[in-house]
């Protein structure tokens, strides 16, 4: 059986609040979850929903309070396995003293690259990322999308198999995200397996392969974004034009938009409302299937998860 | 070792571009200003107040360096979040935490010898000549080199575990309080009960003693410093930065980063 790139088991973290810290505070909670090699793997959840604590975790920047994983098949605690892997930290931030062609340069040493390897390969990143005139400036002078520009590109710098990426397309303009997207996606080409975090669902659903929803430190699903999102009931659309008016409920059931109507009916109803709506005079455009969007799946789970805190907030006053 | 030395490197370049050594140049005004003033009202005291004078001012130049940026060295990287993207290379977080130690003291080694060669070239100026018995003011310097490495391993520990500023006051007393150790250690017995006086004894011996790497009376009136002076700091400085540094490993290593 194939090793998982990354594989989560119960992995738990709490952080300890209060004065004396005895208080805990769970920031997530028995995630189990696989990400298999070669795909693009999004992790979806709102603000502060455990995505960033689950990527630090992994990268041996904090510590589970439970649980374990495991990155190719080794643990997270073991950092020669750092060789294969790529990270982009969240709003990353670099030594600002040194220029964009430097800061890549110092981090290539780490992996024992030779001075020529090095030197080519910080050309050819840059170029990627779009900064090859910018290479020689300070990072002082650098924007907020130039700086994760930088952080892409020293994340990819080594050729990792495992390349897992926190937001990135946080503070990026469109072009921006459209050579982030396209980035992943020769990355994916590639056989680089990726995981990125993020919150703009339109991202996930165009890029990845699989999603793992979040929400309050829980993993709520995992799938292909299309799976997902027929849990959820669909439904059936009818666009049609009226000339003149109507009395038909039908008709004051739609929605108005210039002379176009948009009716959404179920899919039993469908040929009952056509017959309906052709009786009232009404020219039928168009009958399409209301699919689920991913950020409709998402947004009833953290309906949910919202509702279920203020129930538990009642519960213990 | 390698990464070590990559870090090393990396901390003296930001030290350089952040503009640290410009503090050679009030260094070198001081020297001037010093040599011309000495020449025209000490008499016969001209080498013993020049070279009280740069040693104080390279010893406190070197205590701000050590101290400020020692606490810096991590505590910056913490709170920028530029560790983040280098502990996701092959870097354990040893290997940067003496990385950065090794940059300061590397940093601090260039300080201290360009200010050395300042005040040789002051009491130069003064004396007009150059003196075997001067080579105790290069000890004495060395000396200041030693006692800073240790004041960096201080403030690297501290910045681990609390606040930058509590972690440049507790650096800063323990400076202080290391340079009465001998005294501590010299308390009369008779007006301690028995176990307050093994306690005093037992405390003075592990707090650092800075007391021994004062030998700027020394070198002002030109008397050698023995050898074994020599191979006990060092040695001292040595062991007690590795135990100091042994330390802040294990307390960074567990460190959750926020």
């Amino acid at each position: 059986m194939p090793v998982p790139a990354i594989e989560t088991e119960n992995l738990t973290k709490e952080y300890p609040f209060g004065f004396l810290h005895l208080k805990k505070r769970t920031s997530l909670e028995g995630l189990n979850m696989q990400v298999e090699m070669g795909e693009v793997f999004g992790f979806i959840g709102p603000n502060g929903a455990g995505k960033s604590t689950t990527i630090k975790l992994l990268m041996g920047l904090i510590f589970p309070t439970e649980g374990d994983a495991r990155i190719l098949g080794k643990p997270i605690s073991d950092v020669e396995m750092h060789r294969d892997i790529g990270y982009l930290p969240e709003q990353p931030y670099f030594y600002d003293y040194l220029t964009a062609a430097e800061v890549l340069d110092y981090f290539a040493r780490f992996h024992d690259l030779s001075a020529a390897d090095r030197k080519e390969r910080v050309q050819k990143m840059l170029k990627k990322v779009g900064l090859e005139t910018a290479g020689k400036i300070q990072l002082r002078k650098y924007s907020k999308g130039m700086l994760q520009r930088v952080g892409l590109a020293q994340a990819i710098l080594h050729d990792p198999k495992v390349v897992i990426l926190d937001e990135p397309m946080s503070g990026l303009d469109p072009v921006g995200r459209r050579e982030v997207r396209d980035i992943i996606l020769e990355l994916k080409r590639d056989g680089q397996t990726v995981m990125f975090s993020t919150h703009v669902l339109s991202d996930a659903e165009m890029l990845c392969d699989r999603v793992g929803v979040i929400v309050g430190g829980k993993l709520r699903g995992t799938g292909a974004p299309g799976q997902l999102v027929e849990m959820k009931t669909q439904g059936m659309e009818v666009l049609f034009e009226l000339p003149g008016t109507s009395n038909s409920p039908l008709v004051a059931k739609a929605t108005r938009t210039g002379e176009r109507y948009r009716l959404e009916v179920t899919e039993e109803e469908l040929y009952a409302a056509i017959d309906q709506l052709r009786a009232a005079g009404a020219r039928i455009l168009a009958v399409s299937q209301v699919k689920a969007t991913l950020e409709e799946f998402f947004m009833n789970l953290v309906e949910a998860d919202r509702a279920q805190a203020a129930a538990v907030e009642v519960s213990e006053k | 070792m390698k990464r070590v030395g990559v870090v090393a490197l990396n901390t003296f370049r930001e030290a350089v571009r952040d503009r640290v050594l410009y503090n050679l140049v009030f260094f070198a005004l001081l020297m001037i200003a010093a040599a011309i003033l000495v020449g025209q009202i000490s008499i016969g005291i001209e080498q013993s107040v020049i070279v009280s004078l740069g040693l104080s001012a390279i010893s406190l130049i070197g205590l701000l360096i050590s101290v400020f940026i020692g606490v810096a060295l991590v505590s910056k990287e913490m709170d920028k979040r530029t560790l983040y993207a280098l502990l996701s290379k092959p870097v354990r977080r040893w290997e940067f935490l003496l990385g950065k130690f090794g940059g300061l003291v590397l940093t601090l080694a260039v300080n201290t010898a360009a200010m050395a060669l300042g005040l040789f070239l002051a009491m130069l100026y003064v004396k007009h000549s150059l003196e075997r018995s001067d080579s105790s003011v290069l000890i004495a310097v060395y000396f200041i080199w030693l006692k800073l490495a240790l004041v960096v391993a201080l403030a690297l520990l501290f910045s681990c575990f609390t606040t930058p500023l509590l972690a440049i006051l507790f650096t800063t007393g323990l400076y202080i309080v290391g340079l009465y150790v001998q005294e501590l250690r010299d308390l009369p017995v008779e007006v301690l009960s028995p176990a307050m006086a093994a306690f005093t004894k037992w405390l003075s011996f592990l707090l650092p003693n800075f007391e021994n790497f004062n030998v700027m009376a020394m070198a002002a009136h030109g008397r050698a410093i023995p050898g074994s002076l020599i191979l006990n700091n060092t040695l001292y400085t040595m062991i007690y930065c590795a135990i100091v540094l042994t330390a802040t490993v294990v307390v960074f290593s567990r460190r959750n980063l926020k």
